[in-house]
Parts: C-alpha cells; structure tokens; sequence
C-alpha cells in the first residue's frame, strides 16, 4: 500500500523535483531567526515597553512571523503542492476569523466603534 | 508530451508491483493529514478563544500576569514562570529543526554527504526530537506540579480552568507526537527507513511542527501578554 | 441490450476466500464501501423511526391542553432525544450513508482513501449513537434541549445522569463524523477517474465536497464546548460557573459556532441529491452547473459568518445583531440561486413524475417555505418575537423535514435500484409522497400560527384559552398521518429489495458515471476505470445528440491520466475481483474493536459520577487499552 509514486505521478513529481526541500542551510537559518525572535520576545517583555499599547500587537505580530516561517519552512509548505495550502490555510482562514469575532462579542477587543 | 507522460507512467507501474493511481499524484496520508491540520485550527482556536474571554475575569487568585491577595490578605506575585517556559518553547522550536533534519535524512538516505554521517543518521533525529518532545513534557508537567503547590489547579478559578485546559491539551498532542515519533524509530531500527517511507516520516512532521507552531501562538497569547 | 437486461442477482465477490460471502461475520469486517453505506442506511432509518415516535408522543401530549400522556421529565427526554436523534442519528448518517455509496461510485473510484477508517467511523456512529439513545428506556435520557445550553447543563442545575450520556454520546459521534469528513475529502481530491476534474464532477459529490469541510471546520468547536462541560461535570472546573464569573453565554456562541454550519451539513447533502434527480427526470443538463458549485461553496463559507443569528434574544448589541443579520440575510442570495436554478433545469424539460421526482420537487417547495420564514427570523426585531416559539419550530422543521428529509427519501428512491437492483413500487411511493407532503404541511405549518400567538417550544402542556388548541390538534393529527406514510414507505423499502421490478444499469437513464456499472455493483466497483471527459459522460455515450451543443469544461491540472484507465463504457458483465485480478482490501474487525475501545473508554467516566473512582479508572483505562491495541494492530497490518 505505498501509493506515494502514483503512476502517471510524472508531472506531479516533476514539479516536486523543480522545489526540492529547503537544505540544511536554510533550516538552520531558520532555527536561528525562530531563536532570535523568540529571544527578542521574551526580553521586550521584562522593559518598560511591556506597558506600552504597542506591546500585544508587537508580540503578535512577532509570533505570526514565527508561525508564518515554520509553517513555510519546516513544513515546506511553500514548496509543496498548492492543494496543501488551500487546505491548510482556508481553515486557518475560518478559525482566525472566529477567534477575532468571538473576542469582539465578549468584548475582549480594543472598541471599533 | 501527452505521450511521454503516459509512456512514463506505463513504466512506473511496470516496476512497482503495488501502485495506487491519485487523481492528483498526492499521497493520500498527506493529503488526509493537511485536513486533519485545518481541523486542529479550529479546535485550538476554540480553546484560544476561551482563554482570552476568560482572561482578567477569574473572581480569585491565582492570576497569571497580575499581583494579587489571598481572602487572609496575603500577597502573591503573578504565578507564570516566564523564564522557565522560555527554557521549554526554545526546546520545543529546535526539535522542529532536529525534525526536519530526520526527514531529510530519511529522504536522502544513499545520497552522497548522507551515507555515514550524522546528517543522513535518521535514527540519531528521530531519538533526539522525542527525547526533546519528552523533555517539553518534563518542563510542562514542572510547571504544572509546582502551580499546584501555589494554589493553582484545574478547580481554582477561570484561569485554572481554561489555562490547564489549553496546555493541558498541547501536551496531549505533543504526547501523542512522542508517541508517533518513537513508532518511527522502532520502525527505522528494525527495519530501516528508507526513501520509500518518507511519507511516513513526512506526515509525522507535519504534525509536530503543527504542534509546535501552536505552542507558538500559545506562549505568545497565554505567557507575554498583559 | 445493455438498457433491457435484467440485473444479475446480487452476489458479494470476495478475493481470497477468507471470508464468508455473506452472513453477519461478513458484515462485522467489511471495509467495502457500498456495504458501509448500507449499514449506514438501515442503521439511521432505524434511529430515523426512533426520532419520529419520540415526536409521536409528544404531539400526543400536545393534542389537547392540560393533558398528561407522560410526566414532564419524560417530555423533557422526549424533545431533547428527538432533537438529538434527528440531528445526529438519523439525518447527518442518512447522508452519510450516501457518501459512502455514492461518492466512489460518482468519481469512479474502487473505495474511499481508508477504508477501513471508513468502517471505524460507522462502528463509532452505530455504539454511539446506541450509547445516548438507550437511556431513555430508562428514563434517564438527557434532558436539556438538542442544544444543551449550559449552565443549565453543569452539574448545579443537571445533577443526573442525563446530561452525561449526552455530553459523552456527542463527543464519541463527534469522532466519527471527523473521521469520515478527513476519509471522503481524501478520496474526493485523490481517487477521481482520469479526467474527473473538479468541475465535472456530479453535484452530489460537489455538495458533500463541501459539507465535509463543515464538518472538520464546526465540529472541533462543539468538541471543544463538550470537553469544557465534560470537565466541569467531571472534574469540577469552573468554565461555566457563574458563580466564578463564567460567561453564561460562552457554551451558547461555542454551540452556534458549530450550530449553524451544523445547519448546512444537513441541508447540503440534500441539495446534492434533488440535484441529480432533477436532471435525470427533466432529460437535461443542469442548469448553471458553476453556479451551483460556487453557490455551494459560498454557502459553506458564508455558514461560519452568521452563528449569532441564534442569539439575538440575548443582546449582544446593535453593531453585534446588525452585521450577523446582514450575513443571514446574504446567505439567503445563494441558496435562492439555488432554488432558481433547479426551476431552470425543470424548465421545457421532458418531465417523468417518478416517486423521487416528486420528492425532490417537494423540496423545493417546502425548503423555499422554511427559507422565507429563515429570512424572517434574520432581522433581529423580527428575531426577538419569534425566539423560542413554535414559529421557529415551524421553520426549522421546513427546512430539515421539508428540505432534508425530502430530499434523502427522493434520493432514496432514486438510488434504491443502484443499490439492490430493484426498483421500489412507483405506486407506494406516489402515495407515500402526497401524504408526507400533505401530512407534513398539516404538521408544521400551524406551528407558525401557534407561534405567533405567543406559544414557547419545549413546553409540556399548555392551557385552553389562548387560542392554540386548533393549531397544535391539527399539528398532532398530522404527526399521526405522517407516521402512516413513513409506514408505508417503510413495507415499501423492506417489500422492493426482494420483489420490486428489476432494475438495469441504468435503472433511470441518468448521466452519471455510478449507473454505467451493475446494478447492485460489484465489489470493485468499475472493472476498468472510465476516462471521463464530460459532466454527463454517460449521455455522451448513450445520447450523444443531447449532449452535442453542450460546451464541455477543460481538464484542469490537477487530474492526471492513469494509463490504465479506458474510453467511457458500460460495463455489464459481471466478473469477480479475482478473476479481473483487482486487489480488494482485506475484511478486518480492527476498526470494530477500535470503536468499541473508544466507547468503553468514555464509559468509564459514567462511573464517576456515580462515586466508583476505581471502577471507572479501570473501565476508561481497559477502554484505552483496547484502542491503542486496536489502532496498532491495525495500522501494522497491510490494507490489501
Ligand atoms: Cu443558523
């Protein structure tokens, strides 16, 4: 039952070889960014910039970077199929704006209006 | 080209005694493992979102980030131990590199700067992302002792509820993770990986990284934010 | 010939002998698809016959004011297994049954991607859907509305035994409907025949497409609202104690997150059907194919947008109320798309009134009743009139009796000679159609009168006076006709499968690829996969003057040619997988003893309620054990 290399997988696979994984290189480059920013995080947090407003969205905007680069890197979605994508990135879609509207309805969310 | 391709394929069948023709030339373990992520989006932003509605609105202590006083008046500090759970996520972030380092060495086995060297030692990843998964393990369950010894339990108030829900949750997935992960390593010993199964090793990846990149979103919303 | 021949008799191929061709054993162990649908089929019309005798007594303790045909916790249990039932046990697994059958069928596929996944979810659908129904026979069924709002679900106002049977029996159905959503999205993006792009695929398909995606999508949210209640009955947190400072409307939004999209898993299956019906019986293409994708999808996305609608009586504000009834009331543009384009399709047709052509003209009527009052019930002064009364009731009754349920007994009747290669009587079913129709009018729309009046759903009995008896008499009167022609549906279905007239191929002269092969098909399905070329791939073939001015979609990448598969065919020779050397996968009770694992494991926590800690440690650890095992011995063991 290995179904990996379907036949006629030929194009398919073709454009598997064109974007072969990222290397060791790249992924210890993204270890190190991932640490950095990680390090910079924890750190921002004992200043006196922890009591700025500007605090929770610098460090949200921080760990979606780190969410954007794993996810693109070390589960190769860039370089994977487009369908894994859709089907990754549609739901992920879906369950922010879910937490974003159930975080306005509790009221949770710095007032829009 | 049309040609070709069928010319091909005609050949890829002939070697292989077992083939599964895909409409999309896509693993279905990985295609099914994709859904299984958007899934899991969902069910963590559920959690997600709990926590953050309930957060500041636990009637006692203790709290997370702020300083607060016990009904005999006594005063405590905020209960998260920021340093310690730094130690855990930095554990957590390299076993995603150590991870990709086992599917490549699964991938490339045979490959010139692979044979003999620690790079293409699939055994040697796989060990050491469960063991740092285990270790992540470790810290979580040193976090989750010493809370109680302050106080703090899943029956306490809303933020015990909703905060060991939540990680308590990721652990489990990271357990299961474990888990997988030494199910390959059993595998690679008695038998040995090889390119063939690195779908097997690639699902699995998927799902760790998952794993640790909701831990990522999880030490951002539950740890740093006030 | 082929058209004429009568269908061979139905004889279960298997590939090594190692398993008996028919018999309960085989049963147990199968992993064919087509026999899961089946399963699945008489297992929800059981449950389906449940559901609608719960309703029987209730409308009989509603016939008359101040009447007490059972005691008020019983009618408690009654309306909240009804809502449960009908939901969970009978509507959703209905159209499961048809996933199963039909989705390889309509993409020319051997199985679905996991096969024995597929079994695992049946298993669990089957132990626990008997895990939360036998309770009631013990009148300690739950008891707190299909939509168990807590806190009136934590363990302060629900100290019972009830409300655990339904936490649990969700959260174990929960799994399985996962589990088949991840299986039938896999098979759909992956088995596809050669030239089965996405844009040719049957509407069935396209909408199951679709509501699987709800599926994993609404589901972890309900999984997530369960495991907080189930904690908080169990092991004492605090997520929905006010006392603590919960928020009593946190179990309401994260029920509605999966509620409404819930709404459209039940709908859109039907939509599929009427959607294959109505072509076949008019004699032509359906009328704005990418359209009706789109529209499907749209709703879909949409179906996230719009939960709140469910909660315009608590006062969440204006900004909150304003946008979740403009979403509701945009939700309403493609769904209408969708009832115009069926009209289209019926259009200057060649209309054949059969039994599932009625049915699905039926639901075009009565879900277009049920969407108007749905519109209705969007704007949110409107809203706070209707909440909770039978005006709601009405409405949703419309569209999941009038929408779901007409559209499952049309595909029914429409699938019956597929699926046993019988026809069902044509005569039975005309008359089963226009009694539900009348019936179920009778039923449902004095409801909206009684409504409006002012009277609350949920309540055990109510006075005279009030200018509700004739509604609710009539209201009863209807569930008793009703039930009559669900009886006679029932002598209809068991009576057809032995001696209804037999069936062809291509039992209805339809145009897709599931009546290219016998009727019942075999175990492999298609002996040779079919290159598809078309949306109608068998009117190319059999009426090519139909199809000629039709403009034929493009291939997309995505679907790539097998060099094994040949032109589009019939096939009518009936040979074993053997002998045609197909590899079938193995029977196998694995993903039985899994499920069953699953369910002894959440039966352990029964028992802390009762205050045996030891018992029930080692119940859920036995449980566990068993699934792991289960799972294990499983995943090692080859598929074929
Ligand atoms: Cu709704």
């Amino acid at each position: 039952m290995s179904d990996h290399h379907a036949p006629g997988a030929a194009a398919a696979q073709e454009e598997h070889e064109e974007h072969e994984h990222p290397s060791w290189k790249q992924y210890k480059w993204v270890a190190l960014i991932l640490l950095v920013i990680t390090v910079v995080e924890v750190w921002v947090y004992y200043t006196p910039f922890a009591k700025s407003p500007y605090f929770n969205p610098f460090l949200i905007t921080m760990s979606a970077v780190k969410f954007g680069i794993v996810v693109q890197m070390y589960m190769h979605l860039k370089y994977d199929h487009k369908l894994f994508r859709a089907l990754f990135f549609g739901p992920l879609l879906i369950a922010m704006f879910t937490v974003t509207a159930l975080l306005f309805l509790f009221h949770q969310l710095p007032p829009l209006f | 080209m049309a040609t070709a391709v069928t010319h091909e394929a005609h050949e890829a069948h002939d070697t292989h005694e077992h083939v599964h023709y895909t409409s999309t030339g896509l693993d279905n373990r990985k295609v099914a493992i994709w859904a299984f992520i958007g899934s899991e989006c969902m069910l963590f932003a559920s959690l997600i979102s709990t926590y953050l509605i309930y957060k500041g609105r636990s009637r006692v202590g203790p709290l997370p980030h702020e300083i607060w006083t016990s009904p005999s008046g006594q005063i405590f500090q905020p209960i998260l131990n920021i340093p310690v759970t730094s130690a855990s996520t930095f554990v957590l972030l390299m076993s995603s590199l150590v991870m990709v380092l086992a599917l490549a060495a699964v991938e490339n086995r045979g490959k010139p700067g692979y044979v003999g060297t620690l790079l293409g030692n699939s055994k040697f990843w796989l060990a050491a992302t469960a063991l740092m998964g285990a270790t992540f393990l470790g810290f979580q369950a040193y976090e989750f002792t010493s809370f109680v010894h302050e106080g703090l339990t899943i029956k306490t108030n809303l933020f015990g509820s909703s905060f060991f829900t939540l990680t308590g949750f990721h652990g489990a997935h990271v357990t299961a993770g474990v888990l997988w992960l030494l199910t390959l390593l059993a595998i690679d010993i008695k038998r040995g990986l090889t390119p063939k199964d690195a779908i097997l090793v690639d699902i699995c990846a998927l799902y760790w990284h998952f794993v640790d990149v909701v831990w990522i979103a999880i030490f951002t919303l539950v740890y740093l934010i006030k | 010939m082929a058209t004429t021949a009568a269908a061979p008799k139905f004889q279960p191929v298997n590939t090594d002998g190692s398993y008996g061709e028919s018999g309960f054993w085989s049963w147990m162990t199968t992993v064919d698809h087509k026999r899961i649908g089946t399963l699945y089929l008489y297992t929800a019309l059981f449950f389906f016959i449940v559901g609608g005798i719960e309703a029987g007594i209730m409308r009989w303790q509603l016939a008359l004011p101040n009447s007490h045909v059972v005691s008020a916790q019983m009618y408690n249990q009654l309306f909240t297994m009804h809502g449960t039932t009908m939901v969970f046990l009978a509507i959703m697994p209905l159209s499961a049954a048809f996933f199963n059958y039909l989705i390889p069928l309509q993409i020319g596929a051997r199985d679905v991607a996991f096969p024995r996944l597929n079994a695992f979810s049946y298993w669990v659908y089957l132990l626990g859907g008997l895990f939360i129904s036998i309770p009631i026979l013990f009148k300690t069924a739950p008891d707190a509305g299909w939509f168990g709002y807590a806190p009136l679900t934590t363990p302060q106002f629900s100290g019972g035994l009830n409300i655990d049977f339904w936490v649990i029996g969700l959260q174990i159905l929960g799994i399985s409907s996962l589990a088949a959503a991840f299986n039938f999205i896999t098979t759909i993006i992956n088995l596809r025949a050669p030239g089965m792009t996405l844009m040719r695929m049957p509407m069935f398909t396209w909408m199951s497409f679709v509501v699987q995606f709800l599926l994993i999508l609404a589901f972890p949210a309900i999984t997530i609202a369960l495991v907080f209640l189930l904690f908080d009955r169990f092991f004492g947190t605090q997520f929905y104690e006010i006392a603590s400072g919960a928020d009593p409307l946190l179990w309401q939004h994260l029920f509605w997150v999966f509620g409404h999209p819930e709404v459209y898993i039940l709908i859109l299956p039907a939509f599929g059907l009427v959607s294959e019906i109505l072509p076949t019986f008019s004699k032509k293409p359906l009328f704005g194919y990418n359209v009706m994708v789109y529209s499907g999808i749209m709703i879909g996305v949409l179906g996230f947008g719009v939960w709140a609608h469910h909660m315009f009586a608590v006062g969440m504000g204006a900004v909150a109320d304003s946008i979740f009834s403009l979403v509701t009331m945009l939700i309403g543009i493609p769904t209408g798309v969708k009832i115009f384009n069926w009209i289209a399709t019926m259009w200057a047709g060649e209309i054949r009134f059969t039994a599932a052509m009625k049915f699905a003209i039926g639901l075009i009527a009565l879900f277009t009743i049920g969407g108007i009052s749905g519109v209705m019930h969007s704007s949110p002064p409107a809203d706070t009139q209707q909440t909770d009364t039978y005006f709601v009731v009405a409405h949703f009754h419309y569209v999941l009796f009038g929408g779901s349920i007409m559209g499952i007994l049309g595909g029914i009747y429409y699938y019956f000679p597929k699926m046993t290669g019988r026809y069902m009587s044509e005569k039975l079913g005309t008359w089963h159609f226009w009694l539900t129709f009348i019936a179920m009018n009778l039923t449902f729309f004095p409801m909206h009168f009684s409504g409006l009046l002012g009277m609350p759903r949920r309540v055990y009995t109510y006075d005279a006076g009030q200018g509700w008896e004739k509604f609710n008499l009539a209201s009863s009167l209807g569930t008793a006709l009703l039930i009559f022609a669900t009886s006679l549906f029932v002598i209809n279905f068991l009576w057809s499968r032995k001696n209804g007239a037999k069936a062809p191929n291509d039992a209805w002269g339809a145009a897709t690829l599931e009546w290219s092969i016998p009727s019942p098909p075999p175990d492999y399905n298609f002996a040779q996969i079919p290159i598809v070329t078309s949306r109608s791939p068998l009117w190319d073939l059999k009426h090519p003057e139909m199809t000629a001015g039709i403009a034929h979609s493009s291939p997309d990448a995505m679907t790539i040619t097998d060099s094994h598969a040949v032109p589009m065919h019939e096939e009518t020779e009936y040979k074993t997988a053997k002998e045609l050397g197909i590899p079938m996968p193995f029977p196998t009770i694995k993903p039985f003893f899994a499920a069953l694992g699953i369910i002894v494991m959440f039966s352990g926590l029964i028992f802390i309620h009762l205050d045996k800690f030891a018992i029930a440690m080692a119940i859920t650890i036995g449980g566990a054990v068993l699934l792991v095992g289960s799972l294990y011995a499983w995943l090692t063991s080859p598929l074929e």
